[in-house]
């Protein structure tokens, strides 16, 4: 809803504060990337160089952890997107008897901390005596990345004129028809922007990763192992600019996606 | 009939021929949509049945399970010592007491800076600014926890950034006269509760501003109309139409900042002073020591907590704003 009225000095000036503050970090990494000085964190920087870039492509731990987070997260994207389009497909629109319990259980393993996620899955696997490997973090990644994709696509099936699908009926469509040409293409940008969000997600996930992942590196694992090494700062603050630049693609990516779906005729409830 | 029925949900499959296999079973759901439901159903509930709440009942279990501590292992017979160990033994109680502390100051330090963000998104920005605030509240909550956690390390550092502005500003004084401070205070921004406390606060910001924008966009013109008819000053209006009903936002969003504190373990071990976090315990009883008993014990604690605060949020309508 919109106001007429101008807003006050004070309020435009928190809003934009607010901005400026929650980017401040990412700015700060940024420019830390190129900083020429080795091992410490002073301020103001001391030259600019580029060559650190060089050193953390030579990485190859970094590289092979990379690699990995790149494979469970699209796993875990692709597990996520049928089982939350089947239970968004199934949720938005009839009442049934546990309807809001399933809803629930869909947001618990955000809503629960992720520790409790990540040892109950981790109890779990050593009672069936499995060692922790990358099916294990995939799995434990794809449960909470399956609210993420259903939320994008149970919202975009509310605002989907449903006479499109009676239409599509009436005129002898059978069922696979009316979702191969009907409903596909109306749900097709939300589930590719849940799709996006999921993978990074799963990209950027460590609290259950460090439970699931035994003795496997995703990329915020071999992020954090970095920390407790002072010698290796440039290379930690290349790779930390470089995370920060691959994940703000998709988001845009995302957001364009979605973008003005808001307005879609007969979205008004 | 509902229509709900007739969407089958599946990979894209060959157009069927009329009276082929593919639209007899197709016309079979349409007829049966009690059925049809179940089969779109039983996936994510087995998923979710099995991985998730089965994982959580084998959590939950072992919280009852006797830990030895000299063999180090751990025996299924039934004991309450971990509960008892929890509540009676100081200082997993002042764990317990931290983590909550810190949660709640979290959860309304980041209410407090969200509401104007949220508020001028909602009501004031349009045309480009909308989208612009939208992305640039998304980016950074979608940006990377853990480069934004080392990012703060950094900026709180000794000699950092923020030591040199505070240092420009000529503020080093009021500075170190904070840090003095007994409970928020320590040795540098980086170790002391206060550093940790806006790290927390930081992380969690953007998950409180998009569920409280949210509310807010959704009260409708002529309500606020109708409060300047009968005559509200726009402070009126805010105080008694506006801020009541973005409370299920705030709620929502609180949601968030309070679990996603409680369970965190990442941000007490790099920013702040020694003192444990139930996360951290958790992480170390598992870990090195493989007292998985008592870190499940542990984890009930979060449980509940949040059980209970879905409940509430569930009463006040917060799921409507998530």
């Amino acid at each position: 809803m919109h106001s007429e009225q101008k807003p006050s000095l004070l309020l435009k000036l928190a809003a934009w504060g607010g901005l400026v503050f929650l980017h401040f970090p990412i700015i700060v990494v940024v420019l830390y990337a190129f900083n020429t000085e080795e091992s410490a964190f002073s301020f103001p920087l001391q030259g600019f160089t580029l060559h650190w870039f060089t050193d953390a492509l030579a990485r190859q731990d970094m590289l092979s952890a990379v690699w990995l987070s790149i494979k469970v997260a699209t796993l875990a994207t692709v597990l996520a997107m049928v089982l939350g389009t089947l239970a968004a497909g199934a949720l938005y629109r009839k009442d049934f008897f546990g309807k809001e319990a399933i809803t629930l259980m869909l947001i618990l393993p955000i809503a629960l901390p992720g520790i409790i996620t990540g040892i109950a899955l981790l109890s779990a696997i050593k009672m069936a005596h499995v060692d922790p490997n990358f099916w294990t973090i995939a799995i434990g990644h794809a449960t909470f990345c399956v609210v993420i994709v259903y939320n994008n696509v149970i919202a975009r099936f509310r605002r989907t004129s449903f006479s499109l699908i009676e239409a599509s009926m009436d005129l002898g469509a059978d069922g696979w028809q009316t979702f191969r040409y009907v409903v596909l293409p109306q749900i097709a940008t939300a589930l590719l922007a849940g799709a996006i969000l999921a993978f990074a997600l799963s990209f950027d996930e460590i609290i259950v990763t460090t439970f699931t992942a035994g003795q496997e590196r995703t990329l915020p694992i071999w992020l954090l192992n970095q920390l407790g090494r002072p010698r290796d700062v440039p290379i930690t603050n290349v790779v930390a600019m470089m995370i920060m630049l691959i994940t703000a693609i998709p988001i845009f990516g995302a957001w364009y996606l979605t973008r003005g779906t808001e307005n879609t005729a007969g979205s008004s409830k | 009939m509902t229509m709900a029925a007739t969407l089958p949900v599946s990979a894209p499959l060959p157009v069927a021929r009329k009276g082929g296999p593919l639209r007899v079973v197709s016309n079979f759901l349409y007829r049966r949509s009690t059925l049809y439901l179940l089969l779109l159903l039983t996936p994510p509930l087995l998923w979710f049945g099995v991985v998730y709440l089965g994982s959580l009942l084998a959590l939950l279990s072992q919280s009852v399970y006797t830990f030895d501590d000299f063999t180090m292992g751990v025996t299924p017979d039934f004991t309450l010592a971990n509960y008892k160990a929890l509540f009676v033994d100081g200082a997993n109680y002042d764990i317990v007491l931290r983590t909550l502390g810190m949660a709640a100051c979290v959860s309304i330090a980041s209410a407090i800076l969200a509401f104007p963000i949220a508020y001028y998104m909602a009501r004031y920005a349009t045309g480009w600014r909308k989208g612009f605030f939208y992305v640039a509240v998304m980016l950074p909550m979608w940006a990377s926890y853990i480069v934004k956690v080392y990012s703060w390390t950094v900026i709180l550092a000794k000699g950092g950034i923020l030591y040199w502005a505070i240092g420009k500003l000529g503020l080093t004084h009021a500075l170190e006269a904070v840090l003095a401070l007994p409970v928020i205070g320590g040795n540098s921004l980086s170790t002391s509760n206060l550093g940790r406390f806006l790290v927390f606060t930081y992380i969690w910001l953007p998950f409180m501003i998009l569920p409280i924008q949210a509310s807010i966009e959704r009260i409708p013109a002529n309500l606020l109309q109708a409060s300047a008819d009968l005559g509200a000053r726009p402070g009126q209006t805010f105080r008694t139409v506006i801020l009541p009903l973005a409370i299920p936002g705030v709620v929502a969003g609180s949601i968030f900042t309070f679990s996603l504190t409680l369970g965190d373990f990442i941000i007490p071990q790099l920013v702040g002073p020694s003192g444990l976090f139930i996360g951290n315990m958790v992480y170390t009883m598992q870990g090195s020591i493989g007292n998985i008993p008592m870190a499940a014990a542990f984890t009930v604690v979060p449980v509940v907590i949040i059980g209970v605060y879905l409940a509430i949020a569930k009463r006040l309508g917060a799921f409507d704003a998530l």
